[in-house]
């Protein structure tokens, strides 16, 4: 196809969207969460680095400019973190990992069965039976907790995430018909709050196989990250 | 308080004892203080609170209530690329299980619209059927092996933080089945993060 047709068909979508387009992964991905704090920012999940572990990490509250806007930066009491796990690939969340601030402290609750889950899943309550926790880190404390096996970790860090998103908002826009080699990472040099959890993967039931079908012997778990706030 | 829990520690287990040759030791009833043992010990100024190790005495956690979506996210940048049509707030309050029936349809009018020429990806998924995988907004986790989003090898088993998600992206949006296609779109041309990660917990970097 021609070059120009694609351009005019991004262009008139990225004028009329511009503003809440792609700022990241996930980063004030819409309107009602857009710089608020339970904004997503990211999610990753991967092997720690003990291979009998699994690491989640989210981030909320992008785009903090280093120095005091990072420094003043504190998670909310109102608004739950939850890491939902699904081992038997009906898209139902089987176990959740909580975690909310109270005080000087994050809060971890799990992995545990969700009192709600599948259609009521955008609901939670706190299950209160298997607490854990870590002293909140600031930029010269940091702070790690080691309980049951598991790690925790809460507080500011480097925004992981790497996008030249200047340029791509260009070629949205028309006014660019490519990106650059080498690009400019848009997210240089900000903070985000992260939110990391290690567990051992033997808390887990196995997953399944035949979900993916570029690893079809590989057994998968379905895993997502929510921000809800209490009513 | 300490003295009379003791005593009545004691009591109960000299009665479990009272035909058993043995001498009792009440000191090694509790071997190691911690902050639910439902006993003042260690360094704790009240029973399992205070001290350097546990929680403050007197600090009542509440963690009652009911708590409502607000956001959700699976897969990197996929409510930002694909929910620019009026449902982005929708998407983040919709669970896993209906995502597929509420947004497969959109998400694929959104692909096309981006790249009209799409027919196909590296990947073999024909527009219909990469929407529908994406639309089922959840991460695959490898219970075993490499977890990467896409490594060279590995595809699709977890999200690393080193992953370029975003050239994963663009190349199967643009970049047509042999991942030739729109090469000034296929890359964003930043392969890594501006700070390095760290192999060991909890692998972000520090704060700028």
């Amino acid at each position: 196809m021609k070059k120009s047709k694609l351009f005019a068909v991004i262009g008139g979508i990225g004028l009329a969207v511009l503003s809440i387009f792609l700022i990241s992964a996930d980063h004030i991905d819409a309107p009602a969460v857009q710089g608020t704090t339970a904004d997503i920012t990211d999610f990753y999940a991967f092997q720690g680095q003990n291979t009998s572990n699994f690491v989640f990490i989210a981030n909320v509250q992008g785009l903090l400019s280093p120095g005091q806007p990072t420094d003043e930066a504190v998670f909310d009491e109102t608004v739950l973190l939850e890491f939902n796990i699904d081992y038997n690939n009906d898209l139902n969340e089987d176990l959740v990992i909580q975690a909310i601030k109270r005080g000087d402290s994050m809060y971890f609750f799990g992995p545990t069965a969700p009192a709600f889950s599948g259609e009521e899943g955008t609901k939670s309550t706190i299950a209160t039976s298997t607490r854990r926790s870590v002293k909140i880190s600031t930029r010269d404390d940091v702070q790690i907790a080691e309980q049951d096996g598991m790690k925790f970790f809460a507080g500011p860090r480097e925004d992981p995430f790497f996008f030249d998103f200047n340029q791509y908002n260009a070629v949205l826009s028309g006014t660019a018909s490519s990106f650059n080699n080498p690009g400019m990472d848009t997210f240089a040099g900000t903070n985000v709050l992260s939110v990391v959890v290690e567990f051992p993967k033997s808390m887990l039931p196995g997953g399944t196989t035949g979900v993916n079908q570029f690893a079809p012997s590989t057994p998968m778990y379905n895993v997502w990250v929510e921000a809800k706030r209490k009513q | 308080m300490k003295t009379l829990k003791y005593i009545t520690l004691f009591a109960a287990i000299s009665t479990s004892l009272l035909f058993v040759q043995c001498k009792d030791d009440d000191d090694n009833v509790i071997t190691q203080e911690t902050c639910t043992d439902g006993i003042m010990n260690g360094e704790e100024t009240g029973v399992d609170c205070g001290g350097p190790d546990c929680q403050p005495c007197g600090l009542v956690l509440d963690f009652s209530g009911t708590y409502i979506q607000e956001d959700q996210m699976g897969r990197p940048g996929i409510n930002t690329v694909f929910g620019t049509e009026g449902f982005k707030d929708a998407f983040n309050v919709t669970v896993p299980s209906q995502m597929q029936a509420a947004f497969q349809e959109k998400f694929e009018t959104k692909l096309l619209g981006l790249n009209p020429a799409y027919t196909s990806n590296a990947l073999g998924l024909d527009a219909s059927t990469f929407t529908t995988v994406l639309s089922n907004d959840v991460l695959w986790l490898a219970q075993s092996g490499v977890t990467t989003y896409f490594n060279g090898t590995e595809i699709l088993t977890g999200r690393a933080l080193s992953d370029d998600v975003i050239d994963v992206s663009l190349l199967l949006i643009f970049g047509g089945p042999m991942g030739d296609q729109n090469p000034g779109l296929t890359s964003d041309g930043v392969p890594t993060n501006d700070a390095a990660f760290s192999n060991s917990f909890p692998y972000l970097a520090g704060p700028f």
